[in-house]
């Protein structure tokens, strides 16, 4: 194409910031949340700014957009801002207008009734679920996305225009173990995850497949090169052992003729207590506490029903400030499944390589009513 | 053009109730004023999939633009017969401007350019922090890529082994907390290294992130390889005005996040001093005074955090430098390691911009194919990578604990006389 060009970068930043923000870069004194879903900024200037915070579904079409676009011409001269967490962000400098705006978003919902910006997402609340495509965009997924954060999201919806909970709650979701999501450091996760080996495809794979690099690709060596034959004709291919694959779906991104995906097989794995903030206690990987629960669209009531099970158990027993992690190994983890009362599977027994970080090897333990007497061991 | 043709989707449906804003029904208003059968297309398949519990997109497809190795992403239906609006539905990722801040013109050409040349579907923002357009054919991309460069002065991303897309958190655009200007370092970051983010050669993918202090709102230390954390080195500012306010009620704690729900009156000893992990602050109660060891504090941002009228982070600033972080995928899951604890950030950032050429020419060199930096290091062993490969100091910040086991891999040239004896001399002194 004539007059090409490329690598210019992504436009500068500067020009996208409302002037009450260039005037005061770097200046800001102070903040706070007047009510949930509203921040208010103070610049050492004496200057003031307000931000209000919307949830939004990340998947969303253009005219959700425009319509973002209309409400920041009304009330922000045009500039709005999105969170990392998939929040949009509108900023204002008078009351007033605050509260014009305020009410407008209230008043916008789509035909089925949901609003389209409810506000909140801030101080100790459940904000946006930060999640990955599912079955509307990507080939290896597990579970759906949008799908289950919205199921979620309208059970706990409560919580995200409310500041009831010790801390604030990060909620994440991954449909497959690429985890696109980062769930490994939130407060409560979703991960999607296949349970039956990949199908092998013998007529198909050494045409689409490099075989060394498939192999290479099993974390656990399951894979080894094969012949089969297929009418009557030799093709090379590969064999898993199916005893050691731990499901990644890892040979399936390297490899097309190796889908793993099973309507039956698949499902969700609950991990919590990660974090990622240095507040307090150093960030830490969240750990799985559900091994498996069925695919159920379109409302993963399972799901939804231990995610606000775990929500408001902590709810209840955590301190102020306490993330959910840090309640967590205050009281034990043991204790942690008997609040709960989710049950304790070998599942949850770590059996992957370096397990042993995970094994307890103090005495330092809590006789909840998990642990029975023994008296007797049957040989 | 014939009739848009809309499909049975009665489990699509279940999701338009509920008040968590619905993208079935956002989906559908926009197919049915635009009259879009790709919107109706990809809730029929999306139908399927919740029928089926599987997903309907083939395997990969390698698409692009010319010149450019990553940013685009290739996806075809499996059902393309029942849905031929989106037989093709490639993902187009489009650099965010810093911080993702907006103004509506800029963003309404995005939405014009949508609909006219794509299926109007798009994510505000993906997991890396691109703009994702979702949902377009390959011979639309030169033609996207043409208006994007051209009337948005916009340029796409990243994808396949290469630099990803590099994010931020607010910084200094509204951020009180931020020690460094985190927007500033991304867009000079992003210009700087167009070419490795838009030419794959690295052995797998490789993101940087920039959080502006300990809080780490963008994730930067669990989710990027290079991960950049704003801090300071000096002492916490306090203004002691302000602490007496939050003794005596009038300011609420942590800036009000907690504030539907009664945790009693503010206690400065339960909530401030017996929760910082340092125990380094001291409240007077007589004198009504504050105290900080600011030698021992860690910088976890707790107390500042409760009381920002109060405190702020101190003048001398700078970043910590951590290397390494990653999803499972493929040796477990890895946090970024502490590799350089201070370091000072001025324009152009050349010092830092060097740190990163050098890891790249180690990494492309010694890193198998689909090897995370996280896991070189890992395969190598931290001490190395730090001494041998980067050439700087082993410092005690560098681990939580030293090593527990005494199998030191000792190199020749540590050890007097070297590795090379004579069996002879040796059985002179003992006979077998
Ligand atoms: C400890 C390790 C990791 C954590 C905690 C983590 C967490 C996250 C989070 C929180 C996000 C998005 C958050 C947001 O949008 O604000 C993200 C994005 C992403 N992560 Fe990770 N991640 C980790 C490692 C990995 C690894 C190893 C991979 C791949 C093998 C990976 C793949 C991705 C991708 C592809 C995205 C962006 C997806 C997109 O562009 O839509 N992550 N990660
Ligand atoms: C790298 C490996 C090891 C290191 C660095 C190590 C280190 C130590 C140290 C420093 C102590 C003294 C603790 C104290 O003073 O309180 C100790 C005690 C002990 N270690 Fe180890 N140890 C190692 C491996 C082992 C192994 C493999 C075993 C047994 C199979 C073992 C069994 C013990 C026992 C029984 C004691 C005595 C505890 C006591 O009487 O207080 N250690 N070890
Ligand atoms: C760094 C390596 C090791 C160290 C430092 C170490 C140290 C020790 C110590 C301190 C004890 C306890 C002695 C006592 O109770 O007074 C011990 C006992 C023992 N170690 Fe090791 N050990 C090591 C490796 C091993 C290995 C690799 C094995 C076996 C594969 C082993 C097998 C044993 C056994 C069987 C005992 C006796 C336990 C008992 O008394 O019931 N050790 N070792
Ligand atoms: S988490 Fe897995 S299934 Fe989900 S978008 Fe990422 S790669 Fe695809
Ligand atoms: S799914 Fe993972 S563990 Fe199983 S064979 Fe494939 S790569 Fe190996
Ligand atoms: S990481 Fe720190 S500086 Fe950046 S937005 Fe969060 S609190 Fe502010
Ligand atoms: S920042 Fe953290 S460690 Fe430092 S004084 Fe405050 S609470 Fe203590």
């Amino acid at each position: 194409m004539e007059n090409r060009i490329t690598d210019i970068g992504p436009p500068h930043y500067w020009q996208f910031l409302p002037p009450v923000i260039q005037r005061n870069y770097g200046k800001w004194k102070s903040h706070e949340i007047i009510q949930p879903g509203v921040i208010k900024y103070k610049a050492e200037s004496g200057e003031v700014v307000y931000a209000v915070r919307c949830g939004t579904p990340r998947l969303e079409t253009t005219d959700y957009v425009r319509e973002i676009c209309e409400i920041a011409d009304k009330y922000c001269d045009g500039y709005v801002r999105w969170t990392t967490r998939n929040n949009v962000e509108f900023h204002v400098t008078d009351e007033e207008k605050l509260r014009a705006l305020l009410e407008d978003l209230k008043s916008r919902k789509h035909p089925g009734g949901s609003y389209k910006y409810p506000v909140g997402g801030t101080g100790a609340s459940v904000t946006n679920i930060v999640h990955t495509q599912g079955w509307i965009h990507c080939h290896t997924p597990a579970i759906d996305a949008s799908g289950v954060v919205k199921a979620i999201m309208d059970e706990i919806f409560d919580y995200f225009g409310s500041h009831k909970l010790p801390a604030q709650v990060r909620m994440a979701l991954a449909c497959c173990l690429n985890m696109c999501g980062a769930v490994h450091c939130s407060d409560i996760a979703v991960v999607g995850i296949h349970r039956k080996p990949p199908l092998v495809e013998d007529e198909r794979l050494e045409k689409v497949c490099e075989i060394p690099l498939v192999i290479a690709s099993c974390p656990l060596g399951a894979i080894k090169p094969a012949t089969a034959e297929v009418g009557g004709e030799k093709k090379k291919t590969v064999r898993v052992n199916v005893d050691r694959c731990m499901f990644c779906g890892n040979c399936y991104t390297m490899c097309p003729a190796m889908p793993i995906s099973d309507g039956q097989g698949d499902g969700i794995a609950i991990v919590v207590g990660g974090k990622v903030s240095n507040r307090i206690s150093p960030p830490k990987f969240s750990k799985v506490v559900i091994p498996y629960i069925p695919n159920e669209p379109p409302r993963w009531p399972t799901t939804v029903k231990w995610i606000k099970k775990i929500l408001e158990t902590y709810s209840k027993h955590a301190n102020k400030y306490e993330r959910v992690g840090d309640w967590i190994e205050r009281i034990g983890w043991e204790r942690f499944f008997e609040l709960t009362e989710i049950p304790f599977t070998w599942h949850l027994i770590d059996d992957y390589r370096l397990a042993y970080d995970t094994y307890r090897t103090s005495v330092h333990f809590k006789f909840t009513s998990h642990v029975e007497t023994v008296t007797e061991i049957e040989y | 053009m014939g009739e848009v043709k809309k499909h049975d989707t009665p489990l699509m449906d279940e999701l338009k109730s509920g008040p968590w804003p619905s993208f079935v029904d956002d989906i559908y208003s926009y197919a049915e004023k635009h009259k879009k059968q790709a919107g109706f297309d990809i809730m029929g398949q999306m139908e399927l999939s919740y029928k089926n519990k599987e997903t309907h997109w083939k395997h990969g497809g390698i698409v692009g633009v010319f010149g450019y190795g990553g940013g685009v992403i290739g996806r075809y239906s499996d059902q393309q017969e029942k849905f031929p609006a989106i037989w093709a539905f490639h993902t187009v990722r489009v650099n965010q401007p810093a911080a993702k801040w907006y103004h509506s013109s800029a963003l309404r050409k995005l939405c014009d350019l949508w609909d006219h040349r794509g299926s109007g579907i798009m994510n505000l923002h993906g997991s890396t922090g691109d703009i994702i357009l979702l949902g377009t054919v390959t011979e639309q991309l030169e033609y996207i890529f043409y208006d994007l460069t051209h009337q948005l002065n916009m340029d796409l991303g990243g994808s396949g082994s290469n630099l990803r897309t590099p994010e931020c958190c607010m910084g200094m655009s509204r951020c009180e907390w931020s020690c460094i200007d985190t927007q500033d370092m991304i867009h000079e970051f992003t210009n700087q290294f167009q070419d490795e983010l838009h030419r794959p050669a690295f052995p797998y993918k490789f993101k940087i992130k920039i959080s502006g202090c300990p809080n780490d709102c963008v994730a930067a230390i669990a989710r990027s390889d290079f991960s950049i954390i704003g801090t300071w080195r000096d002492d916490i500012r306090i203004d002691q005005e302000a602490v007496r306010a939050y003794v005596g009620g009038e300011l609420k704690p942590n800036a009000g996040a907690h504030s539907d729900r009664d945790w009693g009156p503010f206690d400065i000893k339960k909530e401030v001093i017996d929760l910082c992990p340092t125990k380094c602050m001291h409240w007077d109660e007589g004198q009504k005074k504050l105290y900080i060891n600011n030698a021992e504090c860690n910088r976890c941002m707790h107390c500042i955090n409760v009381m920002p009228e109060a405190l702020r982070p101190g003048l001398d600033t700078g970043a910590t430098i951590l290397m390494g972080a990653k999803a499972p995928i493929l040796e477990g899951a890895q946090l970024s390691t502490v590799i350089i604890p201070f370091i000072k950030t001025e324009p152009p950032y050349d010092n830092i911009k060097n740190l990163i050429y050098k890891v790249w020419d180690y990494w492309m060199e010694n890193g198998k194919n689909r090897e995370r930096l996280g896991e070189t290091i890992q395969r190598i062993g931290l001490n190395r990578f730090i001494v041998d490969v980067l050439g700087l100091k082993p410092l005690p910040q560098h681990v939580r604990e030293p090593r527990s086991n005494p199998y030191i891999f000792w190199k020749e040239e540590e050890v007097e006389g070297g590795w090379t004896r004579d069996v002879a001399e040796f059985r002179k002194r003992h006979p077998a």
